[in-house]
């Protein structure tokens, strides 16, 4: 079973790192009976477009968006949409959104936005709303439903409280390690919201749900956290084919907890390190997930990156692009009933990762 | 005649005749040269692929050896932008120095050949470099030539027909693993501990060199050794407006290295050529990606960059000062390398770089 299995995860990993070329003309096939309704999309995520003053705006997050938008620009065949999963800004201002959006308006195809902490917490997602839309939606694809949550809401109290400035909220959220901190959450409305919108949906729809913050809860210090995830999972619950892709982590991570499948993506602009290698609080990194190689901090680039995805049979296959690191594969394997790296899932084919930072 | 002078002279000759033989031991400052088990070094071979690399009747026109664009005079370079082959035809890519090759873990720019033996059969029979349609015409050569049934059957104990092309692969590559350069004045100051053998000038560059240049995260020098390249892909900026622009002309591209085969794709179209690490992978991350080249005797190798579009060692430092562009003004390519970035070096940390990496040169390579 264990050569089967690695067989299988390796000829997929292959052939869907084959959909990359663009020579527009490889077929890719997956063998899937109902397989006219694979399809792929890309997701980019956590630019964090940081203004400095007058015309100026930090270059290396500014070049990491870029270059994936290039880099997603030249896939093919095309992906059929986009994703952008949330810290457009640093800080949430409005120059920061705009010049985001002008780097974003290069990339070519419709994009879908989620929503992160960073572009929420100076004008609490005032002007995102003006310029890009809903905090939080569903839309439908080729069979999947796909549902966008705002995820990093917190306690009114915390939200509300007698800050001096807005600008003194958005910093101390993003602050990590914060002691004056306060957990992201989905939040009652929205759970209502999502109860309501997911009764419609048949549970043999494959469901793909969109957040920032993981909802799962790994560390609580950096906010690989959502305070109400177990509600929310538990309306995924139901379907037979449940997807939660999120941001915020900047690493590859991903889980599974019961049917419902979880990815991280990559942040354009910094990779965080694992949180196993920090000791100051409990850290629940899922077992499953094969870490990435340390970053080498001379290449900006080294473990950024962005992702293409292969939904095949209603679950997602990762396909990380990572400039100056590895490109890895994380699919979802039918048999086994969970995701596994292409490549390093067996501990035996796995390269020790440097652990210290 | 003094028998203390006599001794001397006796010494000098005595070298003379090592350094004329194959070097076997790496020279101050480099790795012991790696040798594959299929393929030893021997006297007999590294002569027969020295006649080899210097036989201009593997050549469509019989004009074009080897040497010809990889010319001890020159650095074992052409000193050309990018090469000329049969009938002046020009390539794509500038030359690189063939000294110290046997130490990069890929052949080509593009990487596109994993060793010295399988390299040296390409150009041969790419149409504008040797220019042959096969290699048929060379195996008539070293068939039946009464000097090379000799050459091979000293080196192989093979002659006639029992000589094919792996056997011309491997005396060109073993004449190639000789081809080794260290004990450059940064060696012997570096590694050999003479405080003097450098300039003070160029003491300074290194400094710049390591530090401020960032110049040594990709042009490696460690504890022991320096092979100046870490043998790595990386998109510095280099002829970046002939990048594709979209992906119609990426699929072109690509359709140009599927239908001709990458040697011959990459050499024969700029655009082509410009896709880098990516005409041999198809990895997005590695589109524009060239291999870092060692910086070991680049001052005999000017012009510069993998198409020689860059003249002179100031005006390369200049290049990487403004973060891999030729002026300060031209846009920054998307997709250019995170090692790359501004350097705000003063013209005296750039000068100074410049006298350093002309102290990479070797002795037995510097030109008289």
């Amino acid at each position: 079973m264990k050569i089967d299995r690695r067989t299988f995860l390796k000829t997929a990993g292959t052939a869907l790192v084959g959909s990359a070329l663009p020579v527009s003309l490889v077929k890719v096939a997956f063998g899937a009976a109902d397989s006219a309704r694979d399809f792929t999309f890309g997701y980019i995520s956590d630019a964090h477009i940081q203004y400095i003053k007058g015309k100026d705006f930090v270059r290396n997050w500014d070049m990491g968006l870029k270059r994936s938008i290039m880099e997603a620009n030249l896939l093919s065949p095309r992906p059929d949409f986009f994703m952008f999963g949330g810290d457009l800004a640093q800080l949430g201002m409005k120059e920061e959104l705009d010049h985001g959006l002008d780097i974003m308006s290069s990339l070519r195809g419709e994009v879908h936005y989620v929503i992160g902490e960073h572009d929420y917490y100076l004008d609490l997602g005032e002007y995102w709303q003006e310029k890009i839309g809903p905090l939080y939606y569903s839309f439908d694809h080729k069979g999947v439903h796909f549902v966008v949550l705002n995820s990093i809401l917190t306690y009114d109290g915390w939200t509300h409280k007698d800050w001096d400035s807005p600008m003194d909220r958005m910093k101390a959220m993003a602050r990590l390690d914060n002691p004056e901190g306060s957990p992201f959450m989905v939040g009652e409305e929205q759970i209502a919201w999502l109860r309501k919108d997911l009764e419609k949906v048949n549970k043999g729809t494959p469901l793909c749900v969109f957040s920032h913050s993981p909802l799962q809860k790994i560390f609580k210090g950096w906010n690989f956290w959502t305070e109400d995830a177990e509600k929310v999972q538990a309306l995924l619950k139901p379907f037979r084919k449940a997807t939660v892709i999120y941001g915020h982590v900047h690493q590859v991570q991903y889980n599974q907890i019961g049917n419902i499948t979880f990815h991280a993506v990559m942040a354009t602009a910094w990779p965080w390190p694992y949180p196993e290698s920090y000791r100051q609080a409990a850290s629940c990194l899922p077992k499953l997930t094969v870490h990435m190689n340390r970053a080498d901090p001379f290449f900006e680039r080294d473990a950024t990156g962005w992702q293409y995805i292969n939904v095949m049979d209603g679950k997602a296959a990762m396909h990380y692009q990572l400039p100056d690191n590895e490109n890895r594969s994380v699919v979802y394997n039918h048999r086994t009933g969970y995701p596994e790296d292409a490549k390093y899932q067996d501990y035996a084919d796995r390269v020790p990762p440097q652990k210290h930072y | 005649m003094d028998r203390k002078y006599k001794f001397i002279l006796q010494c000098a000759a005595f070298m003379a005749t090592l350094m004329s033989c194959i070097v076997f031991a790496a020279p101050l400052g480099l790795p012991p040269v790696p040798i594959p088990p299929d393929n030893p070094i021997t006297p007999e071979k590294v002569e027969l692929g020295d006649k080899l690399f210097h036989d201009k009747r593997f050549s469509s026109t019989g004009e074009v050896s080897c040497a010809n664009c990889h010319d001890r005079a020159k650095g074992f370079s052409d000193a050309l932008p990018v090469s000329e082959g049969i009938n002046k035809l020009k390539g794509t890519r500038n030359a690189p120095t063939v000294i110290n090759a046997v130490y990069l873990k890929t052949q080509f720019w593009d990487g596109r050949e994993p060793t010295l033996e399988s390299q040296s059969a390409q150009p041969f029979i790419n149409p504008v470099e040797m220019g042959l349609q096969n290699h048929d015409p060379i195996l008539k050569i070293v068939q039946n030539d009464p000097e090379y049934l000799k050459l091979f059957e000293r080196a192989f104990g093979k002659s006639g027909s029992e000589v094919t092309m792996v056997e011309v692969e491997q005396a060109l590559a073993t004449f190639e693993r000789t081809l080794i350069g260290g004990n450059s004045p940064f060696d012997r100051y570096f590694y050999g501990g003479d405080k003097t053998a450098m300039s003070p000038a160029a003491i300074r560059g290194l400094d710049v060199f390591i530090n401020q240049g960032r110049c040594v995260s990709c042009h490696v020098i460690e504890q022991t050794q320096a092979l100046f390249t870490d043998n790595r892909f990386h998109m510095i900026g280099v002829a970046a407006h002939q990048m594709p622009k979209d992906l119609g002309e990426l699929s072109a591209a690509v359709e140009h290295v599927r239908q001709k085969g990458a040697d011959i794709a990459v050499l024969s179209d700029p655009k082509t050529s410009s896709l880098g690490r990516y005409a041999v992978t198809r990895d997005l991350t590695e589109i524009g990606a060239f291999k870092t080249p060692t910086l070991r005797n680049i001052e005999l190798s000017a012009p510069y960059m993998h198409d020689g579009s860059i003249e002179t060692l100031e005006e390369v430092v200049i290049f990487y000062n403004n973060g891999g562009r030729v002026n300060e003004t031209d846009p920054v390519p998307e997709l250019l390398s995170g090692g790359i970035r501004p350097l705000n070096l003063t013209d005296e940390q750039q000068s100074d770089l410049v006298e350093f990496l002309k102290a990479l040169t070797s002795p037995e390579f510097a030109r008289q």
